[in-house]
């Protein structure tokens, strides 16, 4: 066996539940005897991918594809997309609402976190339509 | 490891109360006796609290053990003291010891006071601490951390558990002032819990046990309860403050680390929600980690006698008057002294599949197909305590698909050529109404 494949469904302007899929996805990761920091690293990129699917899409799916050498974690959402990709790259700038801001989330961390956290980032987004995030965090040798 | 939580098989029904209990999932049922998987185990005590039939039980000793020795030292845990009602005056509880057959009696909360000291000139001295530093006094909760969060195995401070540092000095002093050999003296500890007695027989960072003995509060709660209503005079042997008495409770200790921002958890399941938010990196920033399986602390322990709420009560009502702390780190003292570092804590990770990540992801693979076949219900019948926890032991090959009795029964009904399941099944599991 080469590829192991997990999905979970995100729930929508659910703050509550926001982080169970990273909650489940660590769970598995452990059980596969996985290191504990590439572990961490693939809860955080998932938790901010959940947040940003909770805070701006009303929820989403997300896909882990587990292989030998890597973790890919793909995000997909039908929200209002990304206009301004450079400006959501950039540590501080949100687009979340005050509703958002006062739950404590918002602060314009997810993105710039997933790039911290994971090897490889790639946003596709298209207004109106949705956005695609891919991440790979991968597991040395 | 020695548990010492053990079942007594005459007792044991096989009821599945325990396997729905056990936080780490580390007990099946196997005809019809109850079996606790020793590499799983953390001696929480959960299992003695929730057993309804008493079959589950802390080994500790018995009080014929006091005659192998020719001097014998009581060490009772803080939380002793709130056992008792009226209680204004810890030095009763300390002579009644006196009464019953020890010749001596030091409490652990002095101990609880020097760690307390010890802890604070760390926090406040040495940069390269890791934070939180988390504390090392609650054993089952520390076996939880070397079994499931083995990346905070650094976290956990070093300091030696309070009844170890007393015992250790209680020794050394009773050698001076009887003149025996170490050996004859014998040192007890008064124990609220069994993860206690399991890490003082075999102590997570030393090299060998420092007490010779347990005794738990419940077993010698009755003989002290007697005693005590004879003292009219009750000797001045009390020597801790308030520092070390509430320790007994769930936020003394880290009350008493006075520095910095402290997090103080009681209660096993919430233990496990901070350990795993701390490991991602989710908590707010603290300096010190309080951790009690137990509710409400260690007086919450499966071997006291008292509601531990009104035993955190107690305790709290009792060192109102109190002086703060009676025992301080001595300036020219060498810390390690008090600190186990001859024995580093080890990782004893029981949830990975398989070492090789590959044959892992085909079991994992297998679980997920399994449990698309069990009914969900996490009924019990299997002996293990979800259809998760039997699809795991399935395809680790310790259980078979057919200890399901659901699915024994489909099997059934289909080799007899039988019609609808439903008419078989006991009434919880058949079809609702609105299905049919």
């Amino acid at each position: 066996m080469d590829k192991l494949h997990l999905h979970y469904e995100v729930e929508g302007n659910d703050f509550v539940a926001a982080g169970e899929a990273a909650g489940q996805m660590k769970r598995t990761l452990r059980q596969l005897g996985i290191d504990f920091e590439i572990i961490r690293r693939c809860s955080i990129c998932m938790y901010e991918g959940e947040i940003n699917m909770v805070a701006h899409a009303e929820g989403g799916s997300a896909d882990v594809i587990i292989a030998k050498d890597k973790v890919t974690i793909v995000l997909e959402d039908t929200g209002p997309g990304i206009t301004d990709m450079e400006l959501a790259m950039q540590e501080g700038y949100s687009t979340a609402t005050q509703d958002v801001r006062e739950l404590g989330f918002g602060a314009g961390m997810g993105l710039p976190n997933m790039k911290k956290y994971a090897d490889t980032l790639a946003v596709e987004s298209t207004p109106g339509v949705g956005t695609k995030v891919t991440m790979e965090i991968n597991i040395p040798a | 490891m020695k548990h010492s939580v053990t079942l007594d098989k005459d007792k044991c029904k096989g009821c599945t109360t325990c396997i729905k209990h056990c936080p780490t999932e580390a007990i099946r049922v196997r005809r019809g006796i109850a079996h606790i998987t020793e590499e799983r185990c953390i001696d929480c005590g959960n299992c003695i609290r929730v057993c309804p039939h008493k079959a589950k039980k802390a080994v500790c000793d018995g009080f014929e053990r006091l005659k192998e020795f020719e001097y014998t030292i009581a060490l009772p845990a803080p939380s002793l003291y709130g056992q008792f009602r009226n209680l204004t005056d810890v030095n009763v509880v300390l002579t009644a010891f006196l009464h019953i057959g020890f010749d001596h009696v030091e409490e652990v909360s002095q101990g609880a006071e020097l760690a307390s000291s010890i802890t604070k000139h760390m926090l406040e001295n040495d940069p390269d601490l890791p934070k939180p530093l988390i504390s090392s006094a609650c054993p089952a909760s520390v076996r939880l951390i070397c079994q499931r969060f083995p990346k905070l195995i650094p976290h956990i401070s070093k300091v030696s558990a309070p009844f170890e540092i007393v015992a250790v000095r209680a020794r050394k002093e009773a050698v001076e002032r009887t003149g025996l050999p170490p050996e004859k003296i014998g040192i007890f500890f008064i124990t609220p819990c069994p993860a206690k007695v399991s890490a003082g027989r075999v102590p997570a960072g030393l090299s060998a046990p420092v007490v010779d003995g347990f005794f738990s509060i419940s077993d010698i709660y009755k003989r002290l309860l007697t005693a005590m209503k004879s003292i009219d005079k009750p000797l001045p042997l009390s020597n801790s403050g308030l520092i070390g008495v509430g320790w007994a409770h769930c936020g003394g200790e880290s009350n008493a680390a006075f520095h910095g921002q402290h997090l103080a958890v009681d209660g096993i399941e919430n233990i496990i929600a901070v350990l795993e938010d701390l490991e991602d990196g989710m908590l707010p920033q603290i300096d010190f980690l309080e951790l009690n399986s137990c509710n409400q602390g260690c007086v919450g322990g499966c071997l006291t006698v008292e509601n531990p709420y009104v035993a955190q009560t107690r305790i709290r009502q009792l060192i109102q008057h109190m002086p703060i702390s009676l025992n301080r780190l001595p300036k020219d003292a060498e810390p390690p002294a008090y600190m186990f570092d001859d024995k580093p804590l080890e990782a004893l990770p029981v949830n990975i599949l398989d070492d090789d990540m590959e044959i892992a992801m085909q079991k994992y693979a297998k679980i997920e197909e399994l449990l698309e076949a069990l009914p969900g219900l996490d009924c019990g019948s299997c002996g293990a305590p979800t259809c998760k926890t039997l699809a795991e032991d399935i395809v680790q090959g310790l259980a078979l698909e057919d200890d399901c009795i659901f699915r024994m029964r489909e099997r059934m009904q289909y080799l007899m050529g039988m019609g609808d399941a439903d008419e078989y099944l006991p009434l919880p599991f058949r079809r609702r109404d609105d299905e049919a």
